[in-house]
C-alpha cells in the first residue's frame, strides 16, 4: 500500500501560460516513454523478478508517480488560463474538443496511451535492460522538450527530472549487475 | 567463469494455493560478460559444427533446456 504526502517531490513553477509547450509535454504525461508507462511498467514487473531487485522496481515505479504528479501539474498551470482560441492555435483544438482543459493519458500527437507500450517478459534480464532503455528514452524526450522551451523556471524543473532519470538507470544498471553475480549459485552436491 | 543460469528461493507463503517451487532459475547467457568480444578467441573446430551452434565461437555458445524437464524444481 501507499502513503500519500500531499506536496510534490520537487517544485514545479511556471512563468507563462503556454499550451504549444503543455502539447508537446504531454509526451512525458501518456507517451511511450512518458512517467506513466515507467510507473506501471516497473509496479507490475517487480512481481517476477528475484527477491534482490523487488525492492527497487517498487521504490523507482512509486517515484514514477511523483514525477507524473509533476508533469501533470506543470500541463495543468501551462494551459488552465488559456482560452479556446488559443489552445487552437496551438494545435490542442482536437484535445480541446474531446477534453475542454481536462488532462489526459496521450502523447503530443493526441495518441492515447495503451499497454502495448509497456512489457513484461518474465525474463529478469530482458525486463531489466527494457528498464535501463526506458530511462534513456524518457532522458531523452526531456532533453527535446528542454529545447523547445525557453521558460526558465518550467526547464528547472524538467532539468530535474531528466536528472532523475540518469539515476535510476544507474540503478537498473546496478540491478542488472546484481542478477549476473555469482551468489545464488546452486549448490550441487 | 560464470554461469549461464542463476538459481534463487523466491518468498514462499504459508497460505500459497499450489505446491510452491522452492528453487527458480533464469538464464544468464555469455553475451552479458563479454562486454566487446575480444579478437582471435578460439572457433569450432569445424565449419559445421560451427553452422550446428549459430556461432563460431565456443564462447559464445548458450545451450538451453526446459527448466521444468532439466528438474531444477528438486534440489
Amino acid at each position: 500500500m501507499w502513503y500519500y504526502e500531499k506536496k510534490l517531490q520537487y517544485p514545479v513553477k511556471v512563468r507563462e501560460c503556454n499550451p504549444r509547450l503543455a502539447k508537446y509535454l504531454i509526451e512525458q504525461y501518456g507517451g511511450a516513454d512518458g512517467e506513466l508507462a515507467a510507473a506501471l511498467r516497473y509496479l507490475n514487473q517487480r512481481y517476477t523478478i528475484p527477491d534482490k531487485v523487488i525492492g527497487l522496481l517498487t521504490d523507482i515505479g512509486t517515484e514514477e508517480f511523483a514525477h507524473l504528479e509533476m508533469i501533470a501539474t506543470m500541463v495543468y498551470k501551462l494551459t488552465k488560463d488559456a482560452t479556446a482560441e488559443q489552445m487552437k492555435e496551438a494545435g490542442l483544438g482536437a484535445h480541446y474538443a474531446n477534453h475542454d482543459k481536462a488532462l489526459f493519458y496521450n502523447n503530443a500527437g493526441g495518441v492515447p496511451w495503451t499497454a502495448s507500450y509497456i512489457q513484461a517478459k518474465g525474463d529478469p534480464i530482458a525486463d531489466i535492460y527494457e528498464d535501463i532503455a526506458a530511462e534513456e528514452k524518457a532522458r531523452a524526450t526531456y532533453q527535446w522538450i528542454i529545447n523547445m522551451s525557453d521558460d526558465p523556471d518550467l526547464n528547472d524543473g524538467l532539468k530535474y527530472l531528466r536528472e532523475r532519470e540518469v539515476v535510476h538507470s544507474l540503478r537498473f544498471r546496478e540491478a542488472a549487475e546484481i542478477l549476473k553475480e555469482e551468489r545464488d549459485k546452486k549448490i550441487i552436491f | 567463469m560464470f554461469t549461464q543460469r542463476k538459481y534463487y528461493y523466491p518468498y514462499i507463503s504459508p497460505f500459497d494455493p499450489c505446491r510452491p517451487i522452492e528453487v527458480k532459475s533464469y538464464e544468464t547467457p555469455p553475451q552479458l560478460y563479454i562486454g566487446f568480444q575480444p579478437p582471435s578467441l578460439p572457433q569450432y573446430e569445424s565449419p559445421k559444427e560451427a553452422l550446428y551452434r549459430g556461432t563460431l565461437w565456443p564462447a559464445l555458445y548458450s545451450p538451453y533446456r526446459n527448466p521444468y524437464e532439466r528438474g531444477d524444481e528438486q534440489q
